[in-house]
């Protein structure tokens, strides 16, 4: 194979545009990479934001749940979040159906899910007690030896061989190697899409979050150490979560074209009021968004020394964003150090592994239609619960349907395996039985 | 009390792993100590602590045999089990989420090696 003709070396400069998970571990893993490899990098992270200051001022807009797969893999790289980072430890889930609900126990019997605030807070926190997941990432990134330039960057020029950035407030030029890492909800993307380029930000879609402050105790007593998933057969809602976050609970909402009428139909619907207390308006949240999601992969998110990572690039659907964040800035880190920064080494080294990601991608898309067909049908949700149920009753039934519910909704496991599990002829005979029993009535 | 506590917390002398039982996982301590015992015929001889940050239960990862050793929490511990499926997964798509695990057993190779050229030097003498 011939070596890469554009290299990073000895004193080489990179510009990460955006300071969010996909850029702080970007830093991070190409700095950690670089002394290993004896090479001294230096790195700018563009990011005009303070995420010690709570929404939107701080936010990066999420659910902020941190999936079992990559506290393991964190804490295998020798990276453990404090508790001063984590909210609320999951270690369960609650499926609510308008048949009942159903408690679900994690296969691990382990708190292994953690629920974050990407930034300070929502709006009106009276005291902020905790450090926000993004803010945590980017001082770990400094720690390495990044540098953090607050302000937001304005265009982007090619300089001969080098890369200039111009932000507000500054000029540098000389970057051997840009790094995109703003995400699907910032305006930066659009400085990447002209005339010239071949880069095509990814497809979105708008969901909900909505904060609500109902303080510890009441959090503690009315949603435990649990994600709350529900299945409700509302229209155009595909699937909606409530998040424990110490004194505040996070209600994320999935689904097309959410607006009003839809986060009015969920957020009144018994199951959902029946969770929290008695005193609780539904219309009257602390903090919320509509962010942006994407669906589907960037074209060309790679040039001569430029690269785009995180959800510019690709992302897992619907779940485990920040995950796909680590595994794309991991991915394209181990590229620049040990392959090379042209084009041609992301598309040989690079791509394939986002290629990975998207292929996966479209299991999920499967998965999630199902999902959307079963949860329309009264019997098909009875049976669905009912299954979960019986498998949580007795400890020698092994726990197909809560194993891939648990999976789907916390994005613990790649889509495939998922996929692969609901084909298995056990569960395809158990969950059809179900179905029997519960269509006529059982 | 702190919500945000992810593992599993061990009391003082809770048994995390037992000597001779199958593994599927490894440990990475999050919080406390806890001590590796090796079980003899004559009794226990303890052969290290192991503190925050550091794992324990690894060689079921890469060896088909049982756990070599007993670990036991010395004082209230809190761990995180890294199960090995993921793990190997994980792997396979990134062979650099290995450095910080061979960087760790090159260390305690390294420790070892320093202890045996001490008990042969003391045996010479």
């Amino acid at each position: 194979m011939p070596e890469s003709s554009m290299r990073l070396e000895n004193g080489s400069q990179i510009a990460v545009i955006g300071g969010g998970p996909a850029g702080s571990f970007f830093a991070y893993f190409l700095l950690d990479l670089a002394a290993r490899n004896g090479v001294d990098l230096g790195v700018d992270i563009y990011e005009p934001r303070d995420f010690s200051l709570p929404a939107p001022q701080g936010c990066n807009m999420c659910a902020g749940v941190i999936s079992e797969t990559l506290v393991q893999n964190l804490a295998t790289e020798g990276i453990n979040l404090p508790t001063s980072v984590v909210q609320k430890a999951i270690d369960s889930y609650v499926l609510h159906t308008d048949v009942g609900r159903q408690r679900f126990v994690a296969p691990s019997h382990e708190k292994r899910i953690g629920a974050i605030f990407r930034g300070g807070g929502p709006r009106g926190i009276r005291e902020i007690k905790f450090i926000g997941f993004d803010a945590h990432l980017l001082s770990m990134a400094k720690n390495k030896g990044a540098n953090i330039i607050r302000s937001r960057v304005t265009s982007v020029e090619r300089m001969g061989e080098r890369l200039q950035v111009k932000s507000r407030g500054m000029d540098k030029e000389g970057y051997d190697l840009l790094v995109v890492a703003a995400g699907v909800n910032t305006a930066t993307l659009k400085l990447f899409e002209q005339e010239n380029s071949r880069f095509v930000s990814p497809k979105t879609t708008k969901t909900a979050i909505r904060e609500y402050r109902l303080g510890t105790e009441s959090v503690d007593k009315h949603f435990g150490d649990s994600l709350h998933v529900f299945l409700l057969g509302i229209p155009k809602l595909d699937f909606a979560m409530i998040v424990p976050k110490g004194e505040y609970v996070s209600i994320c909402m999935l689904g097309k074209d959410i607006d009003d009428g839809l986060l009015q139909a969920f957020l009144t619907a018994p199951e959902v009021k029946s969770c929290f207390p008695d005193d609780w308006h539904w219309d009257e949240p602390d903090c919320q968004c509509l962010p942006r999601m994407s669906t589907s992969a960037a074209a060309q998110p790679y040039a001569d020394r430029i690269v785009f990572i995180g959800d510019s690039s690709v992302s897992r659907l619907k779940k485990d964003g920040i995950g796909a964040a680590y595994r794309s800035a991991k991915a394209a880190a181990s590229c620049a150090i040990l392959e090379g920064v042209a084009s041609e080494d992301f598309r040989r080294y690079y791509v394939p592994f986002l290629r990975r990601i998207e292929l996966d991608n479209n299991f999920g898309r499967f998965i999630f239609f199902v999902t959307h067909i079963l949860q329309r049908v009264r019997f098909t949700r009875k049976a669905m619960l009912q299954m979960v149920a019986a498998e949580q009753l007795s400890p020698d039934v092994p726990p197909r349907m809560s194993n891939v519910l648990w999976d789907t909704f916390t994005g613990s496991a790649p889509y495939l395996d998922v996929f692969l599990r609901i084909l298995h002829p056990a569960f395809i005979c158990r969950f059809a039985w179900g179905l029997v029993v519960s269509a006529m009535g059982g | 009390m702190e919500t945000g506590v992810l593992g599993k917390i061990y009391h003082d002398a809770e048994i995390v792993v037992k000597q001779g039982e199958k593994g599927d996982c490894f440990y990475v301590i999050q919080d406390g100590l806890v001590e590796v015992i090796e079980e003899t015929d004559r009794g226990e001889v303890q052969l290290a602590l192991r503190g925050e940050g550091e794992f324990f239960g690894e060689m079921s990862i890469f060896e088909q045999q049982v756990r070599s050793a007993t670990v036991r929490a010395l004082g209230e511990a809190r761990v995180l089990t890294i199960d090995k499926k993921n793990f190997l997964r994980r792997i396979h798509e990134d062979p650099s989420l290995a450095f910080h695990l061979i960087q760790t057993l090159s260390s305690r190779i390294r420790e070892l090696s320093a202890e045996v050229a001490q008990i042969r030097a003391m045996k010479e003498y």
